[in-house]
């Protein structure tokens, strides 16, 4: 895997991408339709949308929102305002533009409504992506890429396949020098010892240890644990037992580092993101879906997401490509359209967890090198950015 | 550690088996070298006890207690919402998901 190289996208920044995505971008809910129409007109792998609903101000979807309009995937973005937003749109103009991509900042009411602003957008876009056609080329190897993990409509069968190879999988992207990224501190409740023992540093392991005790009392604030009625279905009793399953998609690797959304780490090896606030829980639950997760994955640079299924997503994503993994024979079978791997071939006995993990890297390697997944083929874009409040990661958090 | 066509035994400690294919009602499985009739049908994924399991024990999968035991549960049974309980937060669920209740 080490020799394999491919071509990328190279971004005036440094950075190297696998999409060359322009984005489109609404700073308001009200900004939402405008932005949508612009986008109709195009092919939906070229030009994608995403934005933030909320109309009062928010540092971390500020924060989020910078990354992703700066992702190495995307190669510029029209930022779309109704115009009375609190969203700063000046400074996420500027970040932009700093990185040397194209940017353009729309403002539905200076532009006179709704039409005349879908016809400007539209031949914004359309010139920014004859621009887009002369982005350079670069060589990229397995050690240019952030590959971040989520699992979602979990079942029994998600801890005995899908999840351990994906595991396995990590592992072997943290030797050739990755960047891997697992999350979901919620579904780590209980494994605050095991974990703390995985860090590099005895600091950084009581830094772990307390993102995982402070998703306990979090969630046990909120009276809900992740866990969701179709999990039970799917043979999960509790939330201890979709834990056990959902923390081997770590793998074994020791843990460099522990991040909060948008940061973005630059030493290889595997860190864990922690996706639950910081302080009083304010805003609801830390996230309220997987495609809230996967935002924050790639607000950390993750180029892919591995996505573990047992009881069978159908979710893909702007920006970085979803790569599903079916953990479950019967549902693979029954969605085969909407999943990339079928790991549940360890549940029948056709493959084990090696030749599993191996089916992924494949199409980790075919996905960097242009490849649709399927989830891009059937142009699943789904996106959440909601409110949060961080303090920024402590000192001993990042290698 | 043991395993058959029909039931794998992830960890020499635990107390549950995962069910790798449907089980039907009425077949018999070799459990601890016992034959058990299966008293429901068991669903691909789901846990068998490899043991009697008394109320409070914990269920024990992968080597790691996963929840405890809310009634007697007999050798083959199937290990659910029905018969026990997390120990951190309670499992939410919707309509019929105590389908294993009652047989």
């Amino acid at each position: 895997m080490k020799d394999i190289e491919w071509k990328g996208y190279a971004r005036k920044d440094g950075s190297k991408g696998i999409r060359n995505v322009l984005l489109v971008v609404y700073l308001v809910e009200c900004a939402h339709h405008v932005s949508s129409e612009i986008a109709s007109g195009f092919n939906k792998n070229e030009v994608q949308v995403i934005g933030f609903g909320g109309c009062y101000p928010n540092s971390h979807a500020d924060k989020v929102m910078r990354r992703l309009c700066t992702h190495p995937n995307v190669g510029g973005a029209l930022l779309v305002s109704l115009g009375c937003e609190s969203f700063n749109r000046f400074k996420l103009a500027k970040t932009i533009e700093e990185t040397g991509r194209p940017v353009s900042t729309l403002v539905i009411q200076e532009e006179g409504g709704t039409s005349k602003a879908i016809a400007r957008g539209t031949e914004w876009v359309r010139s920014a992506l004859h621009q887009l056609q002369n982005t350079p080329s670069v060589k990229m190897g397995v050690k240019d890429l952030v590959i971040g993990t989520i699992c979602g409509g979990s079942d029994a069968t998600s801890g005995i396949s899908g999840n351990p190879a994906v595991g396995l999988t990590f592992d072997r992207l943290v030797e050739d020098k990755a960047i891997t990224i697992f999350e979901e501190t919620g579904e780590m409740i209980g494994f605050e010892d095991h974990i703390a023992s995985r860090a590099k540093t005895k600091a950084l392991g009581d830094e772990l240890r307390k993102s995982i005790q402070k998703a306990a009392r979090y969630y046990t604030i909120m009276g809900h644990a992740s866990f969701a009625p179709g999990n039970a279905d799917g043979g999960l009793s509790t939330i201890e037992e979709k834990s056990l399953g959902a923390y081997s998609k770590g793998g074994k690797s020791e843990i460099a580092g522990l991040l909060k959304p948008g940061d973005i780490p630059t030493q290889p090896g595997l860190y864990l993101l922690d996706v639950v606030p910081d302080g009083e829980p304010r805003f609801g639950f830390p996230n309220i879906n997987d495609n809230a997760e996967i935002s924050e994955l790639m607000a950390c640079g993750s180029h892919i997401i591995l996505f573990v299924t047992g009881r069978g997503s159908v979710v893909g994503s702007p920006i970085a490509p979803v790569i599903k993994i079916c953990s479950n024979p019967d549902t693979y079978e029954q969605m085969e359209e909407d999943m990339d791997i079928n790991a549940g071939k360890v549940i029948s006995g056709e493959l084990n967890l090696k030749e599993s993990s191996n089916e992924i890297i494949s199409a980790i390697l075919s996905t960097a090198a242009g490849n649709k997944t399927a989830s891009e083929a059937l142009g699943h874009q789904e996106f959440v950015l909601l409110y949060k409040s961080f303090q920024p990661a402590g000192p001993s958090c990042l290698p | 550690m043991e395993s058959s066509d029909k039931l794998i035994r992830l960890d020499d400690m635990d107390n549950v088996l995962i069910a790798r294919c449907d089980i039907k009602k009425g077949e018999r499985i070799l459990i601890e070298n016992k034959e058990i009739e299966m008293k429901t049908d068991v669903k691909l994924g789901f846990k068998v006890a490899s043991k009697a399991i008394i109320p409070e024990e914990k269920i024990i999968k992968f080597r790691t207690p996963i929840g405890s035991a809310t009634m007697p549960i007999e050798i083959g049974d199937v290990v659910h919402v029905h018969n026990m309980k997390s120990d951190y937060s309670p499992t939410y669920t919707i309509q019929n998901q105590n389908e294993y209740e009652g047989h």
